[in-house]
């Protein structure tokens, strides 16, 4: 996106949604080795079975970074000046993601325009598992 | 309640890591990441990026590799079994990239409860900079832990 398409940008565009493959084990041990998140509760189904879970689940940091390549395929990363999330519901083994995000206002500050951005990603039921804003530099 | 209040206030030594371009290259290939602006040096470049670029969350993964993390979880009494991560946010200040030296300094900003102590909450954030002390991001990050 070129600095004349980040000037039209208004409350209501949607940003180009994506989705994920079916989450597998096999996602979550690239995840661990990557991320040096090495809590074995998202790889060891004996450990989560302890814990009280019937299964190994998702990082949420891993549906945070797919989240953000929604931002991230839609300005250049240098536009993102703040980016969380809420994780609200744990993303499952088996599950296929669908990451997206909407424009819903337009501000100034810091001498800046910037637009501030809802996302969510959520599963093929449509439960949310990631409740997320973002704001992004439009000038 | 198991969470240690007395560590509200605490702020680790700071650390100081390389980026390093093969474990971005790792990381991009974990999350599914196809532009080629962050795992190709030249298409970096093309891009006007000094190296390949830090992606929007890695800083988290950075900020794992702290050489206090075990000590901080004991100190804070974090069980694992009984973690889950509540929020997690990044504030830009500038972007980093492969062949920055980036460090961290970690303070616990808040605990507390909710549910009459069912959920306990712990808010750490942390201030990155890079090699030449400007100031890179501000990640926010709340664990939550599950009593009884």
């Amino acid at each position: 996106m070129d600095e004349a398409q980040l000037r039209q940008i208004g409350v209501g565009d949607s940003l180009p949604a994506f989705n994920t493959e079916p989450v597998s084990r096999w996602n979550l041990a690239l995840y661990m080795g990557a991320s040096n998140d090495h809590n074995p509760i998202h790889v060891d189904i004996d450990f989560a079975r302890q814990a009280g879970m019937p299964d190994v689940f998702a990082h949420g940091m891993l549906s945070m970074a797919w989240l953000g390549r929604v931002l991230t395929r839609w300005v250049p990363q240098s536009c993102i000046r703040e980016y969380g999330v809420r994780f609200t519901a744990i993303t499952q083994v088996g599950e296929r993601i669908t990451c997206n995000g909407e424009v819903v206002e337009i501000f100034e500050a810091e001498g800046e325009r910037r637009a501030r951005i809802q996302l969510q990603t959520r599963n093929e039921h449509g439960q949310i598992k990631l409740s997320g804003d973002a704001v992004i530099a439009l000038t | 309640m198991s969470l240690n209040r007395a560590m509200v206030g605490h702020v680790s030594a700071a650390f100081s890591l390389p980026v390093e371009a093969s474990r971005l290259r790792l990381f991009a290939k974990a999350i599914g990441e196809t532009d080629p602006v962050y795992t190709d040096e030249a298409a970096a470049h093309a891009a006007g990026h000094p190296g390949l670029p830090v992606p929007p969350t890695y800083l988290f993964c950075l900020e794992s590799e702290s050489p206090h993390a075990n000590q901080l979880r004991e100190q804070l009494g974090i069980d694992y079994q009984r973690l889950l991560h509540g929020e997690q946010r990044f504030k830009y200040h500038r972007m980093c990239f492969a062949g920055d030296t980036l460090s961290f300094r970690q303070r616990i900003a808040d605990i507390y409860d909710k549910k009459g102590g069912a959920l306990e909450f712990a808010v750490r954030e942390t201030e990155v900079h890079n090699q030449r002390g400007e100031p890179v991001a501000t990640l926010i990050n709340t664990l939550v832990q599950r009593n009884g």
